[in-house]
């Protein structure tokens, strides 16, 4: 019983850092130009083929199910900047291209437009001569050692990295936001950016920069994840797709446009997820249907639940409709 | 002494195909409170929209200190040294007094410059010395309407564009507003001052414009526009 209780709450820390760092860039996004940013979940994933790739070129690669070269360690550190690198990029071009050109178009179209940009990026990733539509195995990139064994889980490595990473990368946006001038311009930009320009504030630029910060964010994420579940699908699986779906869900119910609530959010939805899945192991006598097959379901209802008695989300303030 | 700071040349503004502002002339010389009155909707709040760049001149032109400003984006024209108090004052309700304070300091680098204005800007407001920590959207109105000129001092402005500043301020308030407005005026910053409050606003101004539908129908010295039969008709109640 405390083995599984430990194992769950490993396994739901672990899934948690990563959606709540896929969660701000949505939220982000969010605060400052008030739409939801549907191509975020995309540059998730190709954060996760960034990795991969930038690993093949760096000489790890796995044939025939086995890894041709041992990582020497420090691929990690170029890896991981790789994907950051081109995934905050990416949002940055997404930004300039798609959604920059319709700044006094009705919020509306700019959504509609980000699901037109998301459905490009997945369907130009199954194009053969780019990713492919068949899912591949992810290279380690360093050893998985055990850390220690407490009551009877093993603790290794990786996840305690993917937790340890994912805090750090969170605990630098708080300060970014918080406390640094950029931070602090793009609170004002998010509240009202008419007004911010008038203090002097760039608001375009505090804008792209938003953007590069989410999209940097999702490629760490996307790392992470292929590290912690070595197996890369293609941007338009039903895998990418839901996780990024669960991410936003995450950021909708710590209240969209809030960071700390994306944060709890993520952490929320992996905990229901995981102890839910584990609910049956938990109760047998209680519970006598199969909770694994419904860990997908538990994130809906708990939306459901939170949309209807805090519809602004957890952190979120009901505000009066910005024009 | 008669040096022109801000020139409106044949100015107009579209908002789509709503022509707001029909061919605006005026001139401002350095150093006066110059005032622009007139009825709702004539276009007040457009001509300092355009002013500080929030809005793109359809036609005309906008010169500060000589040079023309009306392609700048309201960014850079802050950093000209004009400075917007808009209209519902602008205040950014989750941040803190201070933090809105020094938002308006946010286009300069000067840290010693920024520093000795915000004790200049607290001392002018001691209200909000006392309130720096608080979130601003918990402020009263006459306190978020002094935040909002504090912040556009910030800046360091050689022109200042007020948009209303007594608007649903109690008369004690709108007092203080005036008397700090003058004050301000004194210490050499030109002052724009939007008003729908003629009467106040003529007696603190050096020159005053009347605008209607776009238009500048009249202009001329505060004082003689204050006892002007159709002004007084029109503006002042009776
Ligand atoms: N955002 C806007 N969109 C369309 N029309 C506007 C907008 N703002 C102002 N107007 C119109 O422009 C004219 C001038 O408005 P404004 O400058 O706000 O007047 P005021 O003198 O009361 O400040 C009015 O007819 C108003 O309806
Ligand atoms: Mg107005």
């Amino acid at each position: 019983m405390t083995t599984l209780f430990i194992q769950s709450l490993l396994d739901a820390l672990t899934l948690g850092a990563l959606y709540a760092l896929i969660a701000l860039g949505y939220t982000m996004v969010y605060g400052v130009l008030g739409f939801i940013n549907f191509a975020h979940s995309d540059v998730f994933a190709i954060g996760a083929w960034t990795g991969l790739l930038t690993s093949s070129l760096l000489g790890l690669s796995i044939v025939m199910g086995s890894q041709t070269v041992e990582p020497r360690g420090w691929e990690i550190f170029l890896v991981i900047p790789a994907a950051v690198l081109v995934c905050g990029l990416l949002a940055w071009v997404i930004q300039r291209l798609a959604y920059a050109p319709l700044r006094d178009a009705p919020r509306l179209n700019v959504l509609i437009t980000a699901i037109g940009v998301s459905l490009l990026l997945q369907n130009v990733g199954q194009l053969p001569w780019v990713f492919g539509t068949d899912p591949r195995p992810m290279p380690r990139l360093i050893e998985n050692p055990l850390l220690f064994e407490i009551q009877g889980v093993q603790v290794t490595l990786l996840p305690m990295l993917t937790i340890v990473a994912a805090m750090v990368l969170m605990v630098g946006l708080e300060v970014l936001i918080f406390h640094t001038r950029f931070g602090r311009a793009m609170r004002a930009v998010s509240m009202n950016p008419k007004v911010a320009s008038l203090m002097g504030i760039p608001v375009d630029r505090v804008i792209d920069g938003t953007f590069v910060l989410g999209g940097a964010l999702a490629g760490a994420a996307g790392v992470l994840f292929a590290m912690e579940y070595p197996t890369v699908q293609q941007p338009a699986s039903n895998t990418w797709v839901l996780l990024g779906l669960k991410a936003f869900i995450a950021a909708v119910i710590g209240g969209i446009g809030n960071i700390r609530g994306a944060m709890v959010g993520g952490f929320l939805i992996a905990f229901l997820e995981r102890f839910g899945a584990a609910a049956q192991q938990f109760f047998p006598g209680i519970i006598s249907f199969d909770t694994t097959v419904y860990r997908d379901v538990y994130c809906f209802a708990i939306l459901i639940v939170i949309l209807l008695v805090r519809p602004a989300g957890l952190f979120g303030r009901s505000v009066v409709e910005k024009v | 002494m008669s040096e022109l700071l801000l020139q409106l040349q044949d100015l107009h503004v579209h908002y789509g195909v709503i022509h707001a502002l029909q061919g605006i002339n005026m001139n401002i010389e350095r150093g006066t409170i110059v005032t622009l009155i007139g009825g709702n909707g004539a276009g007040k709040s457009t001509t300092l929209r355009a002013v500080s760049g929030l809005l793109r001149p359809t036609h005309g032109s906008i010169l500060f200190e000589g040079q023309p400003i009306h392609q700048l984006a309201a960014h850079r024209i802050v950093r000209r040294g004009i400075a917007h108090a808009p209209e519902g004052r602008g205040i950014f309700p989750n941040l803190s007094v201070e933090e809105n304070l020094m938002l308006g300091a946010y286009a300069r680098n000067d840290r010693e410059g920024i520093r000795s204005d915000r004790t200049k800007s607290l001392a002018l407001f001691p209200r909000l010395a006392e309130r720096l920590r608080q979130r601003a959207g918990t402020l009263s109105g006459g306190e978020q309407q002094m935040l909002a000129i504090a912040r556009a001092l910030m800046a360091r402005p050689r022109l200042l564009l007020l948009d209303e500043p007594s608007l649903g301020l109690a008369p004690q308030i709108v007092q203080v507003i005036f008397r700090i407005i003058r004050q301000i005026n004194a210490e050499g910053v030109t002052i724009l001052l939007v008003e729908q409050n003629a009467h106040m606003a003529l007696s603190i101004a050096d020159q005053a414009y009347v605008i209607q539908t776009g238009k500048v129908i009249k202009h001329g010295p505060a004082r003689e526009l204050l006892t002007d039969k159709d002004i007084q008709k029109a503006y002042l109640g009776g």
